[in-house]
């Protein structure tokens, strides 16, 4: 097992590598030149060359890649154009409220995917299940920021019930945090729960075709007790590995959730960076992002390996 | 007589399946696949729309008119009209072309990067794979949308960037698609056969690997296309994509954001729109898999 782990954690590095790579690339795909974009097309020829040197815009690429990967991996993203402060520092203050933002949408996908898919395993081609297939299908196939419109359309434009955007943060005040934050959440968690009870749902089906489901039935358990216990506790494995890849998701959707609530996060972090053609900023995030996005696949795996007792034995 | 004449029937319908062709099968299942089927005319619908916006649109999408600024539907303008008094049913029905050409180009490019890529991983195999998949492995590691954000940022806001940036953030899918069934197809008789009787590589990938991968393929691009047009929708409502006063349903509901409360329309319609292309494109991605692979039902 520890070979297998060892391996696995091996093949993060050359990842983290090429995602650098890609990241800094992105730079060489920007029409014009970067120095003139920050000093302004009418600026002093001089002024230009300044920038160009600071930023080492003068030497050839691979020596700016190298300079900015030692900048990354010594925790400095560089320094954002419009705000001049250090984009780390930046995405450090986003981070907690995207973060509070998806923990509260992985709840609902949870709470909402998995009893749907078990529901619709156990009722296999009943009337039950094709309706769990049609939210399912429905939820993968609605645009999260048109949901968040809705959403804001009856609770909080007819019914007055949530505030329709804003933010505050759970340590000034829970009961604001929640208020602000519900519907978000749940337009985040939406596409997700439609993911999570896809893969719930197949697992299932797997699990209750097995033979230790048939044995728990023949020893007379009741149904309850032999889809609980038996074959949805076997069912969540491969459901939990598949779920930590929605990480992604989450954060894509954060973007766009964030945009249309107006919540101050990670994912506003990036669209304002984007309008204001911050580049630094933009890179650093998706660096940022990527990097996330390895480490809990990563636990994810080392998760599945422990778990699984055929690869633990191997 | 009627029993003898179902026998007659079953027996009749055992030996047309014995005798089909997988494709035939296949082509046998999609078409009695009824949700399948549901998506399909939905699909068709959208592309007849889009082709024929002129004659179907009540006016130009871009005709504005002040005394028709922001009202609500009525048997003049279905859809009502919009800020700038333009007819918002006009508009979504053009907007259809922004989103479906956004999705077919998308798909295209992405399918024209990942197919070729992918097979050569899959069929080459040793360093040239390990190489491809490392590469895939990383843009992967990067979430779709933030990646096609990304590049569109870089590549400056227009439909056609756009475009660009949804198909390259989309291809490393398709080469894992691809790859996965070059290297299942490679281990195949015929193709050891092939090999065996002197045809150089590329015509043994060419020949035999590249037809039998398709149709893997073909079912991502149908779903992909479901993301392509949610992804044409997120960046043109980020401002990223078609740029104004050309329709298309992300940025309507950009702009319907500012008028929630006085005219909730101009937000329903064109999410509707959306959710109804990729729900259709979805369904029909959904049986295509179901019946090119009857054992994931």
């Amino acid at each position: 097992m520890r070979g297998r782990l060892g391996i696995r954690i091996l093949q993060v590095i050359p990842t983290l590598l090429l995602v650098s790579m890609l990241v800094f690339g992105l730079q060489e795909l920007m029409p014009g030149d970067p120095a003139v974009l920050l000093a302004g097309e009418d600026a002093n020829p001089t002024v230009i060359a300044q920038i160009r040197k600071e930023l080492w815009l003068d030497r050839p690429v691979p020596v700016q890649y190298l300079h900015w990967l030692s900048g990354a991996l010594h925790g400095n993203l560089g320094y954002s154009w419009r705000l001049r402060e250090p984009v780390l520092q930046l995405i450090g203050q986003k981070l907690p409220v995207t973060m509070q933002l998806s923990a509260m949408a992985i709840v609902f996908a949870i709470g909402i995917g998995v009893p749907m898919g078990v529901l619709s395993a156990v009722k296999r081609d009943t009337p039950l299940d094709w309706l769990a297939n049609a939210v399912g299908l429905g939820g993968l196939s609605i645009p999260t920021f048109w949901l968040g419109i809705m959403m804001i359309l009856f609770f909080s434009v007819d019914l007055g019930w949530l505030p329709p955007s804003g933010y505050v943060s759970l340590a000034r005040n829970w009961e604001r945090s929640l208020a602000t934050t519900i519907m978000p959440a749940f337009v985040l968690g939406n596409a997700i729960a439609a993911v999570l009870m896809r893969h719930t749902r197949s697992a299932m089906l797997q699990a209750l075709s097995q033979d230790y489901v048939r044995t728990a039935r023949a020893k007379g358990l009741g149904e309850w007790v032999v889809v609980m216990r038996h074959a949805l506790r076997n069912a969540l494995i491969p459901v939990v590995t598949l779920g930590a890849l929605e990480f992604g998701a989450l954060l894509s959707g954060a973007v766009l959730t964030e945009q249309v609530f107006s919540i101050p996060g990670f994912g506003k972090l990036i669209v304002d960076a984007v309008f204001n053609r911050d580049y630094p900023v933009v890179q650093g995030v998706v660096m940022v992002v990527a990097a996330l996005y390895i480490t809990l696949n990563l636990i994810a795996d080392i998760l599945y390996i422990i778990i699984n007792p055929r690869l633990r034995a191997a | 007589m009627a029993a003898s004449a179902t026998t007659a029937d079953a027996a009749a319908r055992t030996a047309r399946m014995v005798h089909e062709s997988p494709r035939r099968a296949a082509m046998r299942r999609f078409m009695h696949h009824r949700t399948a089927m549901l998506g399909l005319v939905v699909v068709i619908a959208f592309i007849l729309v889009a082709v024929f916006a002129p004659l179907i649109a009540h006016d130009r999408p871009d005709a504005t008119s002040w005394s028709l600024i922001r009202k609500a539907p009525s048997w003049a303008h279905w859809m009502g009209t919009d800020e700038n008094g333009r007819d918002v049913f006009s508009r979504v029905v053009y907007g259809a072309r922004a989103s479906l050409l956004a999705g077919v180009v998308a798909v295209t490019i992405a399918a024209g990067i990942g197919v070729p890529v992918g097979l050569v991983a899959g069929f080459v195999g040793g360093l040239t794979d390990a190489l491809i998949s490392r590469v895939v492995d990383a843009m992967l590691a990067v979430p779709f949308l933030i990646l096609a954000i990304a590049l569109a940022a870089f590549l400056g806001p227009s439909l056609t960037n756009a475009m660009i940036a949804i198909g390259v953030a989309a291809a490393p899918v398709f080469v894992r698609v691809a790859r996965g069934a070059a290297l299942d197809v490679s281990t195949n008789d015929y193709v050891e056969a092939a090999r065996a009787l002197g045809n150089p590589p590329w015509r043994v990938a060419m020949r035999h690997v590249l037809p039998n991968i398709i149709p893997p393929v073909l079912v991502q691009c149908t779903l992909a296309l479901a993301t392509a047009i949610i992804a044409e929708a997120s960046l043109s409502f980020l401002g990223l994509g078609q740029q104004p006063p050309a329709p298309s349903w992300g940025s309507m509901l950009n702009s319907a954001q500012q008028f929630l409360t006085q005219a909730p329309w101009l937000a329903i319609f064109p999410g509707a729109a959306i959710f109804f292309a990729v729900l259709s494109f979805n369904l029909v991605g959904d049986g295509l898999r179901d019946a090119l692979d009857p054992r994931r039902r």
